[in-house]
């Protein structure tokens, strides 16, 4: 059997010039067989493309001038030659200081590129922004020690109140609207009444929420968007007649700051080499494999991808699947049933408890990321075995997430496993958001803490995020992935992963192992570190509420009351930036969210022009609540190390006894711009 | 008299009551805190105030937990030996023999997938194992389209639907199937075999009611289990056994508070290969006021003149269907799943179905494709005539005349299921097992005289399952999908390998 895997970036790889262009005339096939689809058409024919086809030549030179002119403001003399411009295929800016192209003549920067040469530049930085400046990165790891509990700060009681007195009114509202509308707008509530002798679909109460509340704020979420989800993110506008029921899109676009994607190393782009090598695979296997896994449905790229797994990864072996939520909900029924016992983390997301609900076995839930809790269950479930017969059970699969995507935690890998140790449990770690975006190498959680990965038994992970295609994978031991490949149904019924998916999978892993175009996986990782640091110290600096660790590219801001959910979104939205806001009941009630996901593709302008917004949008929401505990003071002092911080507050105390106190952060934005880039490289605090 | 003495009760009881609150260690600090608290924050007190009456409330009301009620006390001693000697099993079982093999001989195709494909020990061989019924894998005209949309997208849309993973050409591919189907609606998920899984449990809840076909595939099976709903099983396609269900099941509850019922049935059987009677199942929905969920994963695309599905077929309209449920990804070599219905059924899965809502939407290459293809069946329908002439030929080489095998998929199905026949299997008195293995043997013979083919692989059993967990069993049957790739002579031939193949196998001496 020929294992050789398909390696086309052997160093003479160079994607033909011609593969970058595309198409601009392309539209979306119409056809006008209902009414429903020629509201479609109509829509499409007002396409983003044809109208920037419209673009004339003098405006892309406009463009193109000015994007050079912030190019040399961000750019020290030293790397005039940057490869964004200089090599087309590459849009990141790689260039140092000591780099090979410091030689070119440096007169080609001042000749204005093509308007179509500008265009491409144009479109490549929309959805990879360049490096500002070599300091900008950082490497994400453990700095050693015990890792700490990311500290919960909380809002003076005001807001809580005021955030239950919203609830209640907004409850209190609904059911009055509620009262009138089934008297009045019978035909309203049809669906949610049995008629005909068949009972209501949705039952009225599971409704009301959904109903009543999310209803209101409807338009922040499901925006309709286009193009490549990238740096930027292009939404089409909608608006609303009657109050979020319906949308109708009014024919225009706007580009916002992408900070919603989980497109943690910047992958998702339409050009540069992953795209080069997508588009050639395609024009080689054609766009799926019509098969499953377990029949006919492996080819050479596949067992390709999966070697490349598996050795990135740390494992002996590794199988893709081609939907992350059908990984989770097979992978369970083929590990554990009856007799066995799951113990989750209470946030772990729904796919994980979907397959642990289907896989007979019991489930257990220890406190969010609590090591002692977990120890505590632990200790009980083994010694009171099975409820009622007492028998051990057969096995423990503890199950964890890398990194959890509404709270920006990581698992305190180091402990469970210590803890794994002792007790013998089985290891699942959910890497869906940790892989790529975690770790000096970008090797996730194990990598972030310098684990063995073989003390994880199943490291499992997405293809969704980091890397921008889609789908799942399962790693561990050769023979549990064997075992899986003919007992999970996931690979025995589920679609094969489709040819484009496993391209683009495998040309980022090879980017980020540095195997392709080196150097630019490195950027990507350091750069999403850097990025996500400094946004994480320059929230807290202006006093936000953020929640999770200092590593983590997830950043939630903490907003409470739920109208300024949508308040957030709408003022975001007219600055041009696009974010997520989440409440109940993908949160605790109260604590109503916006998150941002960071990535490698912003540069510290985008992180700027962020913070800029969120200061503004602070003053004007009542959102800088922070205490101070959780960090954002100021700097110490010349002198001062943060080892000593302690005995320095006692003594500019003057030896009063007591607590430290922590002073409120209240930054100006002025001064978390300047300090953010030194201050990101030092422990924050 | 009383009073006072009341009265003195009363000073008494609160004198000892203040006496014993200040032996209580901390009791002054306390104080303390609330006479300054009060002072500089009374609304922070009164919000503890009630925190600490909700707090109690809390401890007092009854634990809702029903499983402690055999909880032994043990000490730290005796929890740490009973730890020190559980010794879990591994974390899977060996495999056994059969699964080694299937491991090993598993074909792996190098380069695309087509009529033809080519294997990775560097054979040619015809491939009747995809579902490449069309023979739209190497179509150009897709990749090219494919290849402009991935200049405009990118791959991924790295976002779950519902916060910006939602794309203009999600919402067209939409569009197109409803219009396609005649359906109001319709909803995209990533992946087909996790589509119905998510379906029933978005609507059918604990108490609520499904009758299903005893045949239906895996993924149905699994969506049941996890909607916690009773289920009833009928014989498989036995519209008769059907009608009886129902109306035991409407009887029973006609005492009961009324809850959602339906019919959860397949129009073309994943693992049967039969077709159901579609107006004859509207008739009894209707009759016993049923709601129907029709898995038409291996009938949209394939069935009737434009490939609309067994609606189009059997004359139905789509819309008489509460929700139609269909793969993107094996017909019409896209990829992705959908659910089609009324705009309430598909609005409401946007929310409450776990498989949309929790993962990241589809790849708009793949949306789009899946839109050309529908376009294509629209335009052509000489598309699906030409699969079904091949279909007819291979007939023709193995039902009637195999003495062995039989055909159990219907005529217009080009997933010919072949199972052996019953007389073979009561003479031979064989077990799944033996079945499973002579047929795994006539797919290692028939690929090894050049026509890869496949089997219908048995459902996982869950793991430490009773042998009572274990309801109906799959009858193991070879898989051959036909293609219009492929020339009728090639076809033909093809089908001699199979019937010599499984004459070979079954005529051996052990
Ligand atoms: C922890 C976790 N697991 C699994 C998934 C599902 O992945 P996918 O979007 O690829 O289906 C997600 C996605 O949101 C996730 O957060």
């Amino acid at each position: 059997m020929s294992r050789k895997p398909l390696n086309p970036f052997a160093s003479t790889y160079q994607p033909s010039p011609t593969t970058t262009t595309y198409d601009e005339k392309y539209e979306m096939p119409r056809r006008a067989s209902s009414p429903r689809v020629k509201k479609f058409a109509n829509f499409f024919s007002t396409s983003p493309k044809s109208k920037s086809e419209t673009q004339t030549a003098t405006a892309a030179l406009l463009a193109a001038a000015s994007a050079q002119q912030q190019f040399l403001l961000n750019t020290p003399s030293s790397q005039i030659s940057s490869p964004s411009l200089s090599l087309p295929t590459i849009s990141l800016s790689t260039a140092r200081a000591d780099s090979a192209n410091m030689d070119e003549p440096p007169t080609t920067l001042f000749q204005p590129p093509s308007p179509a040469e500008a265009r491409r530049i144009a479109k490549a930085h929309a959805q990879f922004g360049p490096l500002g400046h070599p300091t900008h990165r950082y490497t994400s790891r453990h700095q050693g020690g015990a890792f700490p509990e990311p500290v919960m700060d909380e809002p003076p009681y005001w807001y809580l109140l005021t955030t239950y007195l919203s609830y209640l009114i907004l409850i209190v509202f609904g059911h009055v609207r509620d009262y009138f509308g089934k008297r009045f707008r019978k035909h309203d509530y049809r669906h949610l009444q049995a008629h005909d002798g068949y009972a209501a679909l949705n039952s009225d109460f599971d409704n009301f929420y959904v109903r009543r509340l999310k209803m209101r704020i409807n338009d922040c979420f499901a925006r309709p968007v286009t193009g490549v989800p990238g740096r930027y993110i292009t939404l089409i506008d909608r608006k609303s007649d009657d109050h979020n029921l319906h949308f109708k899109l009014t024919g225009t676009t706007t580009e916002t700051l992408n900070m919603s994607s989980y497109n943690y190393l910047g992958f998702a782009q339409s050009q540069g080499p992953c795209a080069d090598y997508v588009e050639e695979i395609i024009k080689k296997y054609g766009l799926t494999v019509g098969s499953t896994r377990g029949d006919v449905g492996t080819t050479d790229l596949h067992v390709d991808v999966e070697e490349l797994i598996a050795r990135f990864v740390g494992k002996q072996s590794a199988m893709v699947f081609s939907m992350g939520f059908g990984t989770n909900a097979t992978a369970f029924p083929a590990l554990i049933g009856k007799g066995c016992l799951v113990i989750s983390d209470e946030l772990n997301h729904a796919s994980i408890r979907f397959g642990a609900r289907l896989s007979g076995a019991m489930i257990e839930m220890f406190r969010h990321n609590d090591v002692k809790d977990l120890e505590r269950l632990l200790r009980e479930v083994i010694s009171q075995g099975q409820p009622r017969t007492h028998r051990p059970w057969k096995r423990i699969l503890v199950v964890v997430e890398g990194l959890y995507s509404m709270e920006g935690t990581m698992c305190n890998l180091p402990g469970i496993v210590a803890l794994k140790k002792k007790y013998k449990f089985n290891l699942f770690v959910d890497e869906a958001h940790s892989i790529g975006a975690l770790g000096p190498k970008g090797k996730g959680v194990c990598d972030y803490f310098g684990i063995n990965p073989a003390d994880v038994d199943i490291l499992m992970g997405t293809l969704t995020k980091s890397f921008g295609a889609n789908g799942g994978y399962i790693a561990g031991d050769k023979a549990i992935i064997d075992k899986l490949r003919v007992s999970n149904a996931g690979s025995l019924y589920g679609e094969s992963p489709a040819p484009a998916l496993l391209a683009q999978i495998s040309a980022s892993l090879r980017i980020i192992a540095g195997e392709f175009v080196p150097g630019q996986g490195e950027e990507r990782l350091q750069r999403l570190a850097f990025n996500s640091r400094y946004l994480r110290l320059g929230l807290k600096r202006l006093g936000f509420i953020v929640y999770g660790h200092d590593d983590s590219p997830i950043i939630p801001v903490l907003l409470y009351n739920p109208a300024k959910m949508p308040a957030f979104s709408h003022e975001m939205l007219k600055r041009k930036i696009s974010v997520v806001v989440v409440g109940y009941p993908a949160t605790p009630l109260v604590s109503s969210r916006a998150r941002f996901c960071v990535s490698a593709s912003h540069t510290k302008d985008d992180l700027d022009r962020l913070l800029e917004a969120c200061d503004e949008i602070g003053n004007v929401l009542q959102l800088k609540f922070s205490s101070g505990i959780a960090g954002g003071a100021e700097p110490l002092p010349e002198g001062v190390t943060p080892e000593m911080e302690k005995e320095w507050k006692r003594a500019e105390k003057n030896g009063v006894q007591g607590e430290i106190t922590y002073q409120p952060p209240r930054w100006k934005l002025d001064d978390v711009l300047k300090r953010g880039v030194q201050d990101v490289k030092a422990p924050l605090r | 008299m009383d009073l006072q003495y009341a009265q003195h009760w009363l000073n008494d009881i609160l004198n000892e009551v203040s006496t014993q609150f200040q032996k209580v260690p901390g009791s002054a600090i306390f104080l303390r805190y609330v006479k300054s608290s009060y002072q500089n924050d009374p609304v922070r007190s009164a919000v503890e105030l009630f925190l600490v009456l909700f707090a109690i409330r809390y401890l007092l009301s009854p634990k809702y937990s029903t499983q402690k009620k055999s909880y032994v006390t043990l000490s730290d001693e005796e929890i740490d030996e009973l730890v020190d000697d559980w010794t879990p099993e591994p974390l899977v079982a060996p495999q056994t023999q059969f699964e080694e093999a299937e491991n090993e001989k598993r074909p792996i195709i190098v380069g695309p997938t087509g009529p033809k494909s080519k294997l990775s020990n560097g054979r040619t061989v015809t491939n009747l194992a995809s579902y490449n019924f069309y023979n739209l894998v190497g179509n150009e005209t897709l990749k090219e389209k494919a290849i402009q949309v991935l200049r405009t997208y990118g791959v991924g849309p790295c976002s779950p639907p519902g916060f910006y993973g939602t794309q203009d050409v999600h919402i067209k591919t939409e569009a197109d199937i409803a219009a396609h189907l005649g359906a109001p609606a319709c909803i995209m998920y990533a992946q087909a075999f996790s589509t119905i899984s998510s379906v029933i449990p978005a609507f059918s809840k604990r108490g609520d009611i499904i009758v299903a076909d005893k045949a239906v595939n895996y993924a149905i099976r699994k969506g049941i289990q996890i909607s916690r709903s009773t289920v009833r099983w009928y014989e498989h396609n036995d519209l008769e056994d059907m009608e009886r269900v129902l109306g035991k099941v409407v009887r029973e509850q006609s005492k009961k508070p009324l809850t959602r019922r339906f019919i959860v049935t397949e129009g073309l059987f994943e693992n049967v290969g039969d077709m159901l009677d579609l107006p004859k199942t509207i008739e009894l929905k209707l009759k016993y006021k049923f709601r129907l969920i029709l898995d038409e994963t291996w009938s949209f695309g394939v069935l009737g003149r434009t490939g609309r599905g067994i609606t189009e077929h059997q004359n139905v309209d789509a819309a008489e269907v509460d929700m139609i449920v269909g793969s993107l990804a094996g017909p019409l070599c896209a990829g992705g799943g959908f659910c089609a219905g009324s705009d309430e059924i598909v609005e409401h899965q946007r929310i409450s179905a776990a498989a949309y809502t929790f993962s990241a939407a589809l790849p708009a290459m793949l949306a789009t494709t899946a839109s050309e293809v529908l376009s294509m069946l629209e335009s052509n329908p000489e598309m699906l005539t030409s699969v079904r002439d091949n279909i007819k030929t291979m007939w023709a080489q193995l039902d009637p005349r195999s003495d062995w095998i039989y055909c159990t998929s219907s005529a217009e199905n080009p997933i010919m299921i072949l199972a052996l026949k019953l007389e073979v299997v009561l003479g031979r008195k064989l077990s799944m097992a033996d079945q499973e293995q002579l047929l795994q043997e006539v797919v290692d013979e028939t690929l090894a005289n050049g026509v890869m083919i496949t089997r219908v692989k048995s459902m996982p059993r869950a793991i430490n399952a009773t042998s009572k967990d274990v309801g109906w069993e799959l009858q193991p049957a070879l898989k051959v999908c036909i293609t219009s790739g492929l020339s009728r002579k090639e076809i033909e031939r093809a089908g001699i390998t199979i019937r010599h193949a499984v004459t070979k196998i079954m005529t051996r001496k052990r």
